[in-house]
């Protein structure tokens, strides 16, 4: 049997999210073979098809354009996947607000399980999973003859993908019939920034209520700029209204395991660490010693934020 | 407008747990338990719906042991006005809680249901979704602002959803399903005379049996870990020092 795995897009663009859930896709078919497709469903969305084709193990990519799946919402899209499942013995997506929002509506509509957020595969019917805000991890096998999966991209390293003229997958059209009376679009509001994504960020710098206000966050900007990093906050910093919920990292934010995370006045609650523990070099910057920060942080500095950023900046 | 809520029975979010040295789960034995934090605010929602004349009547549901009462009465307190207790020891997984809720969405017929994203125990984020593609409904997920138009004869519902890139506003036609995100709202605290109250506010017990669904799971667990441990690591005196061992020891700049 094959495995179908939904593409992540956003803004006329294949999101590297799609690649890392391809990644985990191929640790599945190691144990049961298959091939490896791809559903692109949009409007206008021939480019991203061939994106997802030139993916490193895709051998086909299945492309429904119409506007009905525009803004990709969750009662068309798990329209269109409960029509294609019976073709495939699992369907994954990435843990993104597309894939949560889509994915246990198949589950559901066909009777099965869905598996949240793995971040391994032990094989084709055992995965592992973090719960308790990630301070567990249960190893869960699924009896159901469809597995419904969401991946933790951060926790698989993405494919690769050939060169723009060849193309490996073969890329073709769906027709479904879908239409949707239940739910329209009326608009979308996005942060925009030069920044890295904050889920694909090599380095991240976060802050938290000890930045004492959005004003101060152009400290963070201004070292952000030098490392080429992503900024983040903690929901303190969110919820106090320094900056906009989408830049939260968290159990209930953003996921992130960058090379480098620089929390600056966090003191590292359980929420947080859970967005961003997997990290691999974790640098805390508060002032006060008994942070519970400083427990998970491979370098600690115990400083006044307002001195230190701007000492940091100067000195990269 | 009738509002169903649904809420679950949590370890209280500021608890560090323990897995149990079998590995078989997460010891749970003398720990402090509460409503899951997503549950208090779709609550909080509903009954601000009230308070807005919206909703003429709020109804709480939970799946769960005999105690799950407790996270009942505190929503009867925080104002719903009564609560149907689904009752059952047994580890129920998110399709068999949705399949539970279906059951009495059918019965009850609620123009609105609301539920939290996730739980902050599983963490699966499923139920809501579930339960929209179970009765037909439309799904308004990750909430952080709910509107009803229409007026009088409320026929549909606006709702802003916080997506990856930023937020994204959806009309849904009603009857719907909502599930909440942190910042739909700050849920109140219940007043002693309130919670005095709500201890004489009905409640209906029903079994998985009466309501024919079976919570069997296709899931089976197999085992929980702690992650592995993070090192710890080292203070440094100064800017020069962290830049320094950025990079020559960690070798990340």
């Amino acid at each position: 049997m094959s495995i179908l795995i939904l593409a992540e897009h956003h803004d006329g663009q294949l999101t590297e999210a799609t690649a890392h859930v391809v990644a985990a896709a191929r640790k599945v078919k190691e144990s049961i073979g298959g091939d490896i497709d791809v559903l692109v469903a949009g409007e206008n969305v021939g480019a991203i098809a061939e994106a997802a084709a030139r993916l490193d193990g895709v051998a086909r990519v299945r492309v429904a354009d119409a506007a009905v799946y525009a803004h990709q919402l969750a009662e068309p899209l798990g329209d269109l996947l409960v029509a294609l499942a019976d073709d495939y013995s699992h369907v994954l997506a990435a843990a993104s607000t597309t894939g949560k929002n889509v994915l246990p509506r198949l589950a559901a509509l066909k009777d099965v399980s869905q598996i949240s957020e793995i971040i391994g595969v032990e094989s084709a019917d055992t995965f592992q999973r973090p719960i308790y805000a990630g301070n567990a991890i249960a190893t869960v096998q699924s009896e159901d003859a469809l597995k419904v999966i969401t991946v933790r991209p951060t926790a698989f390293d993405a494919v690769g993908g050939s060169s723009q003229d060849q193309g490996s997958a073969a890329v073709e059209a769906v027709e479904a019939g879908i239409d949707n009376a239940l739910s329209s679009f009326i608009d979308e509001r996005l942060e925009q920034s030069d920044r890295p994504e904050l889920g694909a960020a090599k380095i991240v710098i976060s802050g938290g209520r000890g930045m004492g206000s959005g004003e101060n966050f152009k400290l963070l900007e201004a070292v952000a700029d030098k490392l080429g990093a992503a900024i983040g906050a903690s929901r303190a910093a969110v919820d106090a209204g320094f900056v906009p919920n989408d830049m939260q990292v968290g159990q209930t934010g953003k996921i992130v395991a960058p090379e480098l995370y620089i929390a600056v006045g966090i003191s590292g609650a359980i929420q947080h660490l859970a967005g961003m523990k997997d990290s691999k070099v974790i640098v805390a910057i508060n002032k006060d010693d008994e942070a519970p920060i400083f427990q998970v942080a491979d370098y600690g500095f115990v400083s006044d934020l307002f001195e230190a950023l701007p000492e940091l900046e100067q000195k990269l | 407008m009738k509002v169903l809520v649904a809420v679950k029975r949590v370890i209280d979010y500021n608890v560090k747990i323990r897995v149990k040295p079998d590995h078989s789960d997460v010891d749970l034995t003398n720990v402090k338990m509460a409503m899951n934090p997503f549950c208090e605010i779709a609550v909080e929602e509903a009954v601000r719906l009230k308070e807005k004349g919206v909703a003429t009547e709020v109804v709480a549901v939970t799946v769960g042991p005999k105690a799950a009462q407790e996270q009942l009465r505190t929503a009867l307190a925080l104002g719903a006005d009564r609560a149907i207790h689904v009752q059952t020891d047994e580890a129920v997984e998110s399709l068999a809680a949705a399949k539970l809720l279906a059951k009495v969405v059918e019965e009850e017929q609620p123009g609105l249901t609301i539920l939290g994203k996730q739980a902050i125990d599983s963490d699966n984020n499923q139920v809501g979704q579930m339960l929209a593609a179970l009765t037909g409904r439309p799904q308004g997920t990750f909430a952080s602002a709910v509107e009803v138009d229409g007026g009088a004869d409320d026929k549909s519902l606006k709702v802003t959803r916080e997506i990856d890139g930023g937020l994204q506003t959806v009309a849904l036609q009603l009857p719907a399903i909502v599930t909440t995100d942190l910042r739909l709202n700050e849920p109140r605290y219940a007043k002693l005379p309130d919670i005095m109250k709500a201890k004489k506010k009905p409640l209906d017990t029903k079994t998985p049996d009466e309501l024919g669904v079976s919570v069997a799971s296709g899931l089976k667990r197999i085992r929980v870990e702690p992650p592995a441990e993070r090192q710890g690591g080292v203070k440094v005196g100064s800017v020069d020092e962290l830049v320094d061992k950025l990079k020559n020891e960690a070798k990340v700049l």
